[in-house]
């Protein structure tokens, strides 16, 4: 297949737009494959490609229940960032943020990346302390980090209320490197990807229960028959505990929901990514000019993909708070997506119990961003049947270890995190 | 917006009360061995359907109490106090 380029753009418009072929093929499930793949969001498709493309292990098949890319990775914001603290998490996020800036030349495919900033806002001393500390962190690491203060802030964005009569902004934290990707685009790009290297994307294929012969994964039951494979790796979001239970262990996963927020559309107003420092809310701007913003979880289990409505009273009243302009505007849609929350707030990327089954879980509210670097680390662990050193700490015995990774220091509750 | 029927209140609005984790899991006793400690603090079954959770009611009578709620339609199906017993349905 010809790859995408400005020029076959060019020709293709003078053809009639008749030469383009889908991206990739509709697969229908073989009897057996090297790696089964469970779960077709960013982290299935993205651990798929990098199998075929760093390991030369292309006999993969990925099961999607749905249609690619409808799960969390359609629903979220599209923030992507590696300002985290702990040294495991920031070397880990910084590895996916570099994949990021190469991604559409390894992909062959737009996925709209686009690194306009991301200022972290804060409202006093303590807040800026820990900014400090974090920004600092992520410079001892060789990641890119700046201190604004109220004036900067103003200057980058002039939207933004910076002498709030209640929550003033002393500063925030930047990272000019984060910025936006085009969700749905990740998820086909990856897609393309991995399907020109030979690997089956099988969607509409359930996982319903798990083959395991003497400790050992065997193949996976789904609504399309059994398929074998001697390796499974998970990428299923928030439904981790509900394949684990297949497998015959529980996991320290808990599912919660997350919602999201659109506007009408408008003339660019922002243009960097801002989060709120007094109350739950973010906002960046969407290429078709509607304001992309959220806050935190609704606060209990659910894998309902709905929320209700205190949780958007709150995230838009911080809205108001941060930016009084958009009392001007209308909220346009809201959905919301299932989380898997770990009592740490830091994700698996790791073996399992069961010999040669695989997970990339926990990833919380802030997967999108690490697509890349999951999938690659994933595919690592599989390929080589142990971690990464960018994964290693990332395992689901940490707890018993006493080696949490809780950028927050919010302890043991899942919901908190 | 979900309803909680308090046994000492009544039925109050989601925002009195905050989740407050699964109530399934027990505390080991003082001999417990860390395998004992890192099961009740740290795993979870999580469960797509009935699950009795701790909600506290700390925009009233502040008291923890159990919830048997349904994690896909959210429906609240019975309310006790935190001795009680909720049987999950079809367990
Ligand atoms: C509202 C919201 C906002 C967010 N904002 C951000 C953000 O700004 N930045 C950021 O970094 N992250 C963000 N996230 C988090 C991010 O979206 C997720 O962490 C990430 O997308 C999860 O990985 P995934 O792409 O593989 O998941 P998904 O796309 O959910 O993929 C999992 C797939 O597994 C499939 N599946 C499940 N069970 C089975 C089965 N039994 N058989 C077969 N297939 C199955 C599902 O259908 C689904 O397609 C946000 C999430 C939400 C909900
Ligand atoms: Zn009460």
């Amino acid at each position: 297949m010809p790859g995408y380029s400005g020029f076959r753009i060019l020709t293709e418009g003078l053809r009639g737009n008749s030469g383009w072929k889908p991206a990739w093929r509709k697969a229908a499930p073989k009897p057996s494959y090297d790696v089964i793949v469970v779960g077709g969001g960013g982290h299935g498709l993205a651990t798929a490609f990098y199998l075929a493309s760093e390991h030369g292990i292309t006999n993969v098949a990925v099961l999607e229940r749905g249609l690619i890319g409808q799960g969390n990775t359609g629903r979220n914001t599209t923030i992507v960032r590696s300002n985290y603290m702990l040294p495991e998490n920031n070397n880990f996020y910084e590895h996916s943020l570099k994949l990021w800036e190469g991604l559409e030349q390894s992909l062959n495919y737009n996925v709209m990346m686009s690194q306009r900033g991301v200022i972290n806002l804060f409202h006093n001393e303590a807040q800026k302390n820990a900014a400090l500390r974090r920004g600092n962190s992520m410079r001892l690491n060789g990641i890119d980090a700046e201190i604004l203060d109220r004036d900067g802030v103003k200057a980058m964005c002039p939207i933004v209320d910076v002498d709030n009569g209640r929550y003033p902004v002393m500063g925030g934290l930047l990272q000019r490197r984060g910025g936006t990707a085009r969700h749905d685009a990740v998820a086909w790009g990856f897609a393309h990807a991995a399907d020109a290297r030979g690997v089956d994307i099988v969607e509409h294929c359930e996982v319903t229960g798990m083959i395991i012969e003497g400790g050992a994964i065997q193949g996976v039951r789904t609504t399309r028959g059994e398929i074998r494979a001697p390796k499974v790796g998970l990428a299923v979001a928030g439904s981790t505990s509900t394949l684990t239970a297949m497998a015959g262990f529980d996991v320290p996963i808990e599912t919660h929901l997350l919602q999201a927020f659109v506007s009408e559309g408008l003339k660019p107003l922002i243009d960097c990514v801002v989060t709120f420092g007094a109350g739950h809310f973010y906002v960046s701007q969407s290429d078709k000019g509607g304001l992309v913003f959220g806050g935190g979880l609704d606060g209990y289990p659910s894998y309902g993909q709905r929320g209700t409505l205190p949780t958007a009273e709150h995230v838009y009243s911080a809205g108001v708070s941060m930016i009084p302009a958009l009392g001007r505007l209308r909220g346009l849609r809201s959905w919301a997506g299932v989380m898997d929350m770990t009592p740490d707030g830091s994700p698996y990327i790791c073996k399992t119990p069961v010999q040669g089954l695989y997970m990339t879980a926990g990833w919380c509210y802030g997967g999108f961003k690490a697509t890349p670097g999951s999938g690659w680390c994933h595919a690592w662990t599989i390929a080589k049947d142990a971690p990464h050193r960018l994964n290693a700490a990332h395992t689901l015995d940490r707890f018993r270890e006493g080696r949490m990774l809780d950028e927050r220091g919010n302890g043991p509750f899942f919901w908190a995190q | 917006m979900l309803r909680i029927p308090c046994p000492h209140c009544g039925a109050r609005d989601e925002v009195e009360f905050i989740y407050r984790g699964d109530a399934t899991v027990t505390r080991p006793g003082p001999d417990g061995d860390v395998g004992a400690f890192h099961d009740y603090l740290y795993l979870r079954r999580n469960p797509r359907g009935w699950q009795v959770e701790w909600w506290q009611h700390n925009g009233g009578c502040r008291t923890f109490l159990k919830v048997l709620r349904h994690t896909v339609t959210h429906e609240v199906r019975a309310v006790a106090t935190a001795t009680e017993t909720l049987e999950v349905p079809g367990a």
